[in-house]
C-alpha cells in the first residue's frame, strides 16, 4: 500500500514537473534559435540541433525604428509600479491589519469583522465593475495614463491582499507577547515595531510575495487605464504580433516577464520553510 | 508605600470577571491567589499590571493612582502561565531588552542579567534560541526577565500550570529558593494558582478567588485550618473537601444512616442540620467501617483516589497506596471524625477541628 502510495505520489510530482516546466524550455530553446531552426525541422538542443544566436534577445532591446521591440520601458514601468504600490499596500495593509487584530472597533453595526470583509470584499468584485469607476476617477483628477495613475489603482487592488493575509497572521500572534511588550516598557508603536513586526517577517514576506504577483501579472486596468504615454509589460507582451515579431523574440520577451516571478518565489521559498514563531506560538 | 485596590470592579459583558475585589499588598511579602480556571485571577493580574482598566474601583501605589499610570511606566513584571518570550531574540537580548528599554547602562544591564541567568540556573544559555529550549527553560527566561527588570510589582499567573508534573515539582521548589533569596524587600510578589499544593508551599498570605469574588483572605495556614466557606474548602483542597449533608443531634452525627461520635470540637453546637466536611486523606478502610460503593479508583504516583457513593453522597476518599479497585465493588472505610468540620446550611463555617469559627 505505501509502496503504490508513494509511486503514485512521485509519479504525479514528475508528471506535473513536465507539464509546468516542458512549456518553459521550449520557450527558452526557442528564444536562442534564428528563423532557419525554427522554420526547417523540429529541434531541440542547442548546438546539438541548431546554433544557438542572441538575436532574439537582441531584439528586445533595439528600438522599433531598428526592427526591435523595445521592452525595456514597460519593464521599468513595469517594476516601479508594481513594487511602489506592493510597498505602500504592505505599509499601510500591515498596520491596519495590527489595527483589526488586536482593537475592537465600533462605529455603529459596524464590526471588526465587517471592516475586514469590506476589505476583501474589493476582491470579491469582479474587476470590470471597478474599470469604469477608476476610469472617471483617473480622468477626473487628471492621473489616466499616467504612471502615479496606476500606482493609486493598484493600491487599491492589493491592500486588500496584504489586510487579509496580515489578519489572519496577527491573529496567530498571541496578543501576550504584545502585553509583555508593554509590561517590559514599551508604549504601543514600540510594542508594535520592536517585537510584533519581527515576529512577523514569514507574514510579510508571503504578502509582499502575493502583492508582487498579482501586481506583475495584471493586465486589465494597465490594458484599461494607458494609451500612449505610459505602457506596462503585460500590455506590451500582449501587444507583440507574431506576425511581425519573430518567434525567438516572442519567447525572449514572454521569458523575461515571467523572470522576476520566478526569482521573487525561489527567494521567498526559503523564507517559508524558515520562518516559523513556534517559540512565541505555543 | 502599598498596593492599594479599592472595590475593583470590572464588567466586560454578562458576567463579573471582577466583582468588589479589594486588597492592601504590603512590599517584602509573597501573595498568593487562589482560586479555580475563570475566577478572575488573570484579570486581576491584569488590572494591577495595567494592561485593563476596571469599570469602578481605584488601585494605589506609593500613593500614586495606578490607573492613570500606563501600562509601560509602571515598572511591574508579569510571567505569563503560556511561556511568552521574544521569539526573534536570543535568550540574552530576551533578558535585556526591558532594560534597555529602560535605558540602563550597558555595566548595569550586564550585571543584572548575569545575576539573573544565575539565579534561575540557565548560566551558559546566553546565546541559544528560543525555539530550541524546553518548556520549562523557556519559562525560567521568562522568569529572569522579570527578575533582572527589579520591578517593584512581580505578577506570576499560574507559571507552571503548562509544565509537566516532574518539572512542576522541581520548579516549585526552585521558586521558592528564587523568592526568598533573589527578590529585594521592596518587592510585592503576586502568584496566581489553581494548585492548593503550591499554595501551601509558598506559605503567603492568600487570597481566594471565585467568579471574581475575593471568598477569603488570610495567611495560608488559616485558609488551610478553617476555610470560611463551602466553596473556600472546595477550591483550596485537591482533591476537593468532600461534603456530607447532615445532621447532629444529642448522641451523634448523622448522614446518609451512618451515625458518628460527636467529635470533641463539635461538643458545643446546636442540634440541626449541618453540611458536614471532611478531607479526602482523614478517609481511611477499615474491615469495621461503613460500606460505600466504588464508582471509580484513580492511581496517581503512590496514592489511590477513590470515588465513592452511598445514598446522595458522593466522595473521594484518598488511600496512601497503590490497590486495585473494581468499579462497583463495595468497601468500608472510617472517617476520622475528629477531622469533620461543620458547615451551616448557608455553606459557612460553623466548626473546625482547629477551632476557628466564622459565627
Amino acid at each position: 500500500m505505501s509502496k503504490l502510495y508513494t509511486f503514485l505520489k512521485y509519479f504525479f510530482i514528475t508528471f506535473w514537473t513536465v507539464f509546468v516546466v516542458a512549456p518553459f524550455l521550449w520557450a527558452v530553446s526557442t528564444s536562442f534559435k534564428d528563423f532557419q531552426s525554427v522554420n526547417s525541422k523540429v529541434t531541440y538542443i542547442p548546438w546539438l540541433d541548431f546554433e544557438p544566436t542572441l538575436e532574439g534577445w537582441r531584439v528586445l532591446i533595439k528600438s522599433p525604428a531598428k526592427g526591435g521591440v523595445d521592452i525595456v520601458e514597460p519593464y521599468f514601468n513595469s517594476i516601479f509600479v508594481t513594487c511602489t504600490a506592493s510597498l505602500i499596500s504592505i505599509v499601510l495593509g500591515t498596520l491596519a491589519a495590527y489595527a483589526l487584530s488586536r482593537f475592537t472597533f465600533k462605529a455603529g453595526f459596524v464590526r471588526n469583522n465587517d471592516i475586514t470583509f469590506f476589505f476583501i470584499s474589493q476582491r470579491i468584485m469582479p474587476p470590470i465593475v471597478l474599470s469604469i469607476p477608476f476610469f472617471i476617477f483617473l480622468s477626473t483628477i487628471g492621473l489616466l495614463d499616467s504612471l502615479l495613475g496606476l500606482v493609486v489603482v493598484y493600491i487599491v487592488l492589493l491592500m486588500p491582499i496584504a489586510v487579509w493575509i496580515m489578519v489572519d497572521f496577527f491573529n496567530r500572534v498571541p496578543k501576550e507577547l504584545d502585553e509583555t511588550a508593554l509590561i517590559d516598557g514599551c508604549n504601543p508603536y514600540q510594542a508594535f515595531y520592536k517585537v510584533v513586526l519581527p515576529n512577523s517577517i514569514p507574514g510579510l514576506i508571503v504578502a509582499g510575495m502575493f502583492c508582487i504577483i498579482f501586481g506583475w501579472i495584471d493586465f486589465f486596468f494597465a490594458f484599461i487605464l494607458t494609451f500612449t504615454e505610459v505602457q506596462l509589460l503585460p500590455v506590451k507582451v500582449v501587444a507583440l504580433n507574431s506576425s511581425i515579431t519573430p518567434w525567438w523574440s516572442l519567447s525572449a520577451s514572454a521569458l523575461v516577464s515571467v523572470a522576476p516571478l520566478i526569482i521573487v518565489a525561489f527567494i521567498v521559498e526559503r523564507y517559508l520553510s524558515k520562518g516559523n514563531l513556534s517559540g512565541a506560538l505555543k | 508605600m502599598n498596593l492599594i485596590g479599592e472595590k475593583i470592579s470590572y464588567k466586560p459583558d454578562e458576567q463579573f470577571h471582577l466583582n468588589d475585589v479589594s486588597f492592601n499588598f504590603k512590599k517584602g511579602n509573597l501573595y498568593t491567589i487562589l482560586g479555580r480556571t475563570l475566577s478572575g485571577k488573570t484579570t486581576l493580574l491584569k488590572t494591577i499590571a495595567g494592561l485593563l482598566n476596571p469599570d469602578q474601583g481605584s488601585i494605589s501605589f506609593e500613593e500614586k493612582d495606578f490607573i492613570k499610570i500606563p501600562v509601560w511606566e509602571r515598572n511591574v513584571a508579569m510571567v505569563y502561565q503560556q511561556f511568552i518570550n521574544y521569539p526573534h531574540l536570543n535568550v540574552y537580548e530576551n533578558i535585556t531588552f526591558p532594560l534597555e528599554q529602560r535605558k540602563l547602562s550597558p555595566e548595569q544591564i550586564k550585571k543584572d542579567v548575569d545575576e539573573a541567568l544565575k539565579t534561575v540556573g540557565l548560566v551558559g544559555f546566553e546565546n541559544r534560541k528560543i525555539q530550541e529550549l524546553s518548556g520549562g527553560q523557556q519559562q525560567r527566561v521568562a522568569l529572569a526577565r522579570s527578575l533582572a527588570k527589579k520591578a517593584k510589582i512581580l505578577l506570576l499567573d499560574e507559571p507552571l500550570v503548562n509544565l509537566d508534573y516532574k518539572l512542576r515539582e522541581q520548579l516549585r521548589e526552585e521558586f521558592k529558593r528564587i523568592f526568598s533569596e533573589g527578590l529585594s524587600q521592596d518587592t510585592i510578589l503576586i502568584y496566581s494558582t489553581t494548585d492548593p499544593q503550591e499554595v501551601m508551599e509558598l506559605n503567603g498570605e492568600v487570597i481566594v478567588l471565585d467568579e471574581g469574588k475575593v471568598l477569603q483572605k488570610g495567611a495560608a495556614k488559616e485558609i488551610f485550618e478553617n476555610p470560611s466557606n463551602l466553596k473556600v474548602a472546595e477550591i483550596s483542597n485537591d482533591p476537593p473537601m468532600n461534603v456530607l449533608k447532615g445532621s447532629k443531634n444529642l448522641k451523634n452525627l448523622n448522614f446518609e444512616n451512618i451515625s458518628l461520635e460527636i467529635p470533641n470540637h463539635f461538643k458545643n453546637l446546636e442540634d440541626k442540620d449541618y453540611n458536614f466536611g471532611i478531607r479526602a486523606s482523614e478517609i481511611k478502610l477499615d474491615e469495621n467501617g461503613e460500606e460505600f460503593e466504588i464508582e471509580l479508583a484513580e492511581i496517581s504516583g503512590s496514592e489511590t483516589l477513590l470515588h465513592l457513593k452511598r445514598g446522595n453522597s458522593k466522595i473521594i476518599a484518598l488511600i496512601e497506596e497503590v490497590m486495585n479497585f473494581k468499579i462497583h465493588e463495595k468497601v468500608k472505610i472510617n472517617f476520622n471524625v475528629n477531622k469533620f468540620y461543620a458547615f451551616g446550611e448557608d455553606e459557612k463555617l460553623v466548626s473546625s477541628p482547629y477551632g476557628g469559627t466564622n459565627g
